[in-house]
């Protein structure tokens, strides 16, 4: 963390003056309060506040059958939802020991990646816009909307996708989606490299983050720093790559790391990570051909809702979805934590379950509460302009800080 | 997976911990322990400081509450060893009105909210932490609302009556 000097002789104007930077201030991007004590431009010192939009997601979770927490997480990091409904139910799927087909596991690659691409644009984007380039930001939300339209073909939802089921999908992609997804493949490398173009060896852009918010590699495992963040600070922690889940190992791609950990190098790193996911989407398109094109779900009658006209015609699928609904499934009185990368960070789920129809507790090991505790320390002798900036690069989403 | 066995890990745990901790389990590989309030910081320091475990990562504080157990609160700690790629999972029991754990947050400063987090929402309150308030409840709440009397919604509600449904 870098240490400026901070004006502390006999001058009249080493005044400081406090100011609230949030809760809802446009510059902030979400519900963040920073009360700072400023000397001119420069943070003296910080307190964030948080929990403005907390919603006892963990104890309403306690209530929930298992199912039905789907749409909670959803709400945790809304950029990136179907990362968090996938680590949700492969946290069951392991819990009940389900084996999902290998076909289930290559889409939920294919939407995990297509997610995490939609938070990097996000991200980088409005880094952009932070430091006075408006025009890369638009350029790049195009194609969340290419990604979101493919989301609405597999799932029929956008932003809070719900997507996909305990034990796999609920429907199957339709031709429409792959062809989406194959529109967005061939378009989405342009605007990525166009972009790429526009920022990387920009001198406004680089002057205004490099060297800024630097963090080393000790003060973010201190931190417990995850994601794009730990990497772009150098340490090469992928829980992709370290704890393969959801056949990642059949996978070839790169944990791109940064050098210093400053705001240039998580730009950077989040760039070659759009990079790498649309190589993991070529990849698991391929791998998709030699799968049964039929298959979209484990063959788990007893967790897995049957279709509703099955319901209606046959005893056994109305057996198994009252069973279900009703949570008469004997479940494993054990424990399991099971985390996935997302996109900015390991987000972990921790769940204690006592064999009943809903966990005794859940816990969600959330990587923006837990990468946005250093804000205000690092903020410290920092422009006020360069908090702004690091604050976007953090990418906190209050969702998911406050969960 | 790890570089390093469960067993292996487990074993040098015990050369220097002898019986001042209990094996809880094994559940899906993550290796459980449990131990004591007056052992836990040694515990976790020397999982941290160990050359060869170097569990330098800290997953995650959270805790659980056990309304009918003699020890309610247990409070649990996931560590991370990135070299070994070996996780473990340490637990220990807090008696109901003495819930008092020393702090980690000498050891990570990521500790910091991660404890003040499990303060506000079980009540735990760890010694020698530099800011315990609140983190994500209204500071002048009273009441720890991740324990299980707590309920999910207030009892006192009256705009959820069922008559308001014709029910």
């Amino acid at each position: 963390m870098q240490n400026h000097p901070v004006y502390t002789d006999n001058d009249p104007q080493n005044e400081l003056s406090t100011l609230n930077l949030g809760p809802t201030h446009p510059a902030t991007h979400g519900v963040f309060q920073n009360v700072l004590q400023l000397d001119g431009e420069r943070i003296v010192s910080g307190v964030s506040t948080i929990g403005y939009i907390h919603r006892a997601f963990e104890k309403i979770a306690e209530h929930r059958p298992f199912y039905q927490i789907t749409p909670l997480t959803d709400r945790l990091n809304y950029c990136s939802s179907p990362i968090n409904n996938m680590g949700w139910h492969m946290t069951v799927e392991k819990l009940l020991g389900i084996e999902t087909p290998k076909r289930v596991d290559y889409l939920r690659v294919i939407v995990m990646e297509l997610a995490r691409i939609s938070d990097h644009i996000i991200c980088n984007g409005v880094l952009g816009v932070d430091t006075g380039a408006f025009t890369g930001f638009l350029y790049m939300m195009e194609h969340r909307e290419a990604i979101y339209e493919i989301y609405e073909e597999v799932c029929g939802s956008r932003l809070t996708t719900n997507i996909g089921r305990i034990g796999g999908f609920e429907r199957n992609f339709n031709a429409i989606a792959f062809s989406k997804l194959r529109k967005f493949l061939k378009d989405f490398p342009v605007t990525l490299r166009e972009f790429e173009s526009l920022f990387n060896r920009n001198r406004i852009f680089v002057d205004r983050t490099k060297d800024v918010a630097a963090v080393t590699a000790e003060d973010a495992l201190n931190y417990s720093w995850s994601g794009p963040l730990l990497r772009a600070a150098g340490v090469d922690y992928d829980v992709r790559a370290m704890n393969p889940y959801s056949s990642y190992e059949d996978f070839e791609f790169e944990v791109p790391v940064g050098e210093n950990g400053d705001v240039y190098s998580r730009f950077l790193v989040r760039n070659e990570e759009m990079w790498q996911s649309l190589r993991i989407i070529e990849q698991a398109l391929t791998k998709l051909e030699k799968e049964p094109t039929d298959i979209f779900h484990a063959d788990v009658p007893e967790f897995y809702l049957p279709p509703k006209e099955e319901v209606y015609n046959n005893m056994e699928a109305l057996i198994y979805h009252f069973k279900i609904v009703m949570g008469e499934v004997p479940t494993p009185t054990t424990e399991v934590y099971h985390s996935v990368e997302g996109a900015n960070g390991e987000l972990g789920f921790y769940l204690v379950n006592d064999g009943g129809r809903s966990p005794y507790r859940l816990h969600f090991r959330r990587p923006s509460f837990i990468n946005y505790q250093m804000y205000a320390p690092m903020s410290r002798g920092m422009l006020l302009s360069d908090a702004i900036i690091n604050m976007s690069s953090l990418n906190v989403i209050a969702g998911e800080l406050d969960a | 997976m790890g570089k390093i066995t469960n067993e292996e890990l487990l074993t040098k745990i015990s050369d220097k911990f002898q019986d001042q901790f209990t094996v809880v389990g094994e559940p899906f590989g993550l290796l459980t322990l449990e131990t004591s309030r007056e052992q836990i910081i040694d515990i976790l320091s020397f999982l941290k400081n160990d050359p060869i475990l170097q569990f330098i990562f800290l997953t995650d504080i959270t805790a659980i509450h056990y309304p009918e157990q003699e020890k309610q609160t247990g409070v649990i700690y996931h560590l991370h060893s990135l070299v070994n790629n070996v996780r473990i999972r340490l637990k220990v029991f807090l008696a109901d009105g003495d819930v008092h754990i020393p702090t980690a947050s000498n050891l990570w400063n990521g500790a910091n909210w991660m404890e003040r987090e499990t303060y506000d929402f079980f009540g735990v309150i760890f010694d020698g932490h530099p800011d315990l308030r609140r983190i994500l409840n209204v500071d002048d709440m009273t009441a720890f609302p991740m324990r299980k009397e707590f309920p999910l919604e207030d009892p006192n509600r009256v705009d959820k009556k069922d008559y308001f449904f014709g029910r």
